[in-house]
């Protein structure tokens, strides 16, 4: 099935988000969002936690399904793929998780080899190869290759993930909270990644953060999202969607006060509760 | 905080008005349990299809299946050969009194020999595995769950239930008949030396009941019976665990929860087969003698 509205436009969004809505029981977390990802786009989505910038990423790649809205990629509607054709489709995806997700019974380098032997039928050196040039790219020497991801650092970890995210060339890359935990320098350096993933492969990002330098330094465009329980019903739930170096001087102040990092009425309902 | 006697008496319920809602209450919480259960369910049925579907289309990789078979069968073998050991033992201990009232030591073989091979083995065998392999799946993939492993397989292109259950699920069902049959031969070395040496049971006469009474048919009912108990050791473990709440309290009930499901299911389908097994053995053989 292809995407008659974005066809007509000329360029078709790699992503394109129509009306997405997504109910847990009672908790409605993302409510009516439209977006649309361009190819090549790097874009971060920020907004304070418990908005539902993870539950988008999520719907994004298939893992979560909408309770309202359609998710489509590259002109594919997810909602209209079987299992199998989603698992497929999921090859043109890589995924940063917050904690990386690594898979504790397996070395580092059976973690970064398992996309390439699940999915390519290739000699075993040229998998050893291409892992060891993955890891390269993301600064890891050689040695880590036969440890477990419980003997590595936090960032280290990430970098790991990354480089394993990256294995298959994926055309959209999706980031959680790639520098949540990490010190400022290894921060840094995940957004030196991030950047120089980009230069080195075509790649359309989607950084999900609530780091403010994370989404100045890297993105093209920030997408800011409210909780949607503190919105009015007739409110979008996409509070900001434009380029970084505008976020500051947003009209509206709770765009401001987040990107400042300013508590105001959340301080007033803390004490309201306490006493 | 208000007692009792703080509340004005035109606020207290009416006598009847309170019984009623107390009623309605309950049938409520009723309601609500039932419909968990039947969600539960519904979600364990769709689970098994779309693992079904997935081990008739395509078998999941060696890579998967040897570890699974390792812990499943290897790892199992000695905790099972001991608990079937020590059963037979026992069994010789508390019938032997009995029989020898009557007289009827040498029948020993063919009762303890008999429930081994049908009941015991199989059921013994199941609830170890239920206890070592499924509350341990259950762990495993819960953990997998929170930290977002399973997550990732996903969004790698790989099906977990492909990857991770099929391999489990093949190994239960593959390997549990052998744990049967040797929880079946140890409890009957152990009821055997026990009787014979220790107790001063005729062997001749001991093994020779044990020929005429134990059939074939008793041994194929019990390795039967043992592949639906390693069928639903799997999927009820891998179930649980992926359907994990977050936390380290979810995984440690998703263990809990496993094995005691686990336990309720290999009594459950032992009865339900026991009774279709009757059956088959009556239509088979119709001369034979009935119960009812």
């Amino acid at each position: 099935m292809v995407h008659a509205s974005s066809t007509a436009a000329g360029r078709r969004p790699l992503v394109s988000i129509e009306r997405l809505g997504v109910t847990f029981g009672r908790n409605c977390v993302l409510r009516d969002v439209r977006l649309r990802i361009q190819r090549g786009e790097t874009v971060a989505v920020i907004g304070e936690s418990g908005c539902g910038k993870t539950v988008l990423l999520k719907t994004i790649i298939g893992l979560l399904n909408p309770t309202s809205g359609s998710v489509w990629f590259d002109g594919q509607d997810l909602a209209s793929l079987n299992e199998r054709e989603l698992t497929q489709q999921r090859i043109r995806y890589g995924f940063l998780f917050q904690q990386a997700a690594l898979f504790d019974s397996m070395t580092v380098a059976q973690n970064v080899a398992f996309p390439l032997r699940q999915h390519r039928t290739l000699p075993e050196a040229e998998i050893q190869q291409t892992v060891v040039a993955r890891l390269a790219e993301v600064g890891l020497p050689d040695n880590v290759l036969g440890k477990r991801p419980a003997e590595l650092s936090g960032g280290m970890r990430k970098r790991v993930g990354l480089a394993r995210a990256l294995v298959l060339e994926p055309e959209l890359m999706l980031y959680d909270e790639p520098t949540t935990g990490l010190d400022p320098i290894m921060s840094d350096v995940i957004n030196e990644l991030i950047l120089s993933t980009r230069k080195k492969h075509p790649v359309t990002s989607v950084i999900v953060t609530h780091d403010m330098r994370t989404a100045h330094k890297v993105a093209d465009r920030v997408v800011m999202l409210y909780p949607s329980a503190r919105l009015k019903p007739d409110e979008p739930q996409v509070l900001f969607d434009g380029p970084p170096e505008t976020i500051e001087k947003a009209d509206d102040p709770r765009v401001t006060q987040f990107v400042r990092g300013e508590a105001r009425e959340r301080l007033m309902e803390l004490h309201q509760q306490n006493g | 905080m208000s007692t009792p006697s703080d509340i004005p008496i035109s606020d207290l319920p009416h006598e009847n008005q309170g019984w009623i809602d107390s009623l309605t209450d309950r049938v409520a919480d009723l309601g609500g349990v039932v419909l968990d259960a039947l969600a539960e369910v519904g979600s364990m049925s769709l689970f098994a299809w779309r693992m079904f579907t997935w081990l008739f289309s395509r078998l999941p990789p060696r890579g998967t299946l040897t570890p699974s078979f390792y812990q499943i069968g290897v790892l199992s073998l000695p905790v099972v050969a001991l608990t079937g050991t020590f059963i037979g033992m026992v069994l010789a201990v508390q019938s032997f009194a009995q029989f020898r009232m009557l007289g009827m030591e040498t029948r020993m073989g063919a009762v303890i020999n008999m429930s081994l091979v049908r009941e015991l083995g199989p059921v013994l065998a199941a609830t170890m595995l239920a206890g070592r392999v499924g509350s341990s799946m259950a762990a495993e993939l819960g953990t997998m769950r929170v930290t977002e492993q399973i997550d990732a397989l996903s969004s790698m292109g790989a099906n977990p239930i492909h990857y991770l259950v099929v391999p489990r699920f093949l190994g239960c069902l593959l390997l549990i008949p052998a744990l049967t049959i040797m929880a079946d031969f140890m409890g009957m070395v152990g009821a055997g030396l026990f009787s014979i040496h220790l107790l001063g049971v005729d062997s001749h006469h001991y093994m020779e009941n044990t020929r005429q009474f134990v059939s074939h048919f008793d041994l194929f009912v019990g390795v039967f019976k043992s592949l639906f108990f390693g069928g639903a050791i799997a999927l009820i473990g891998c179930h649980r665990g992926f359907h994990c709440n977050p936390g380290a309290e979810g995984v440690g009930r998703a263990a809990t929860s496993a094995f005691v499901l686990s336990f309720v299911a290999i009594l459950f389908l032992d009865l339900m087969l026991g009774i279709v097994l009757d059956a088959v053995y009556y239509s088979i053989w119709p001369e034979a003698p009935k119960l009812f």
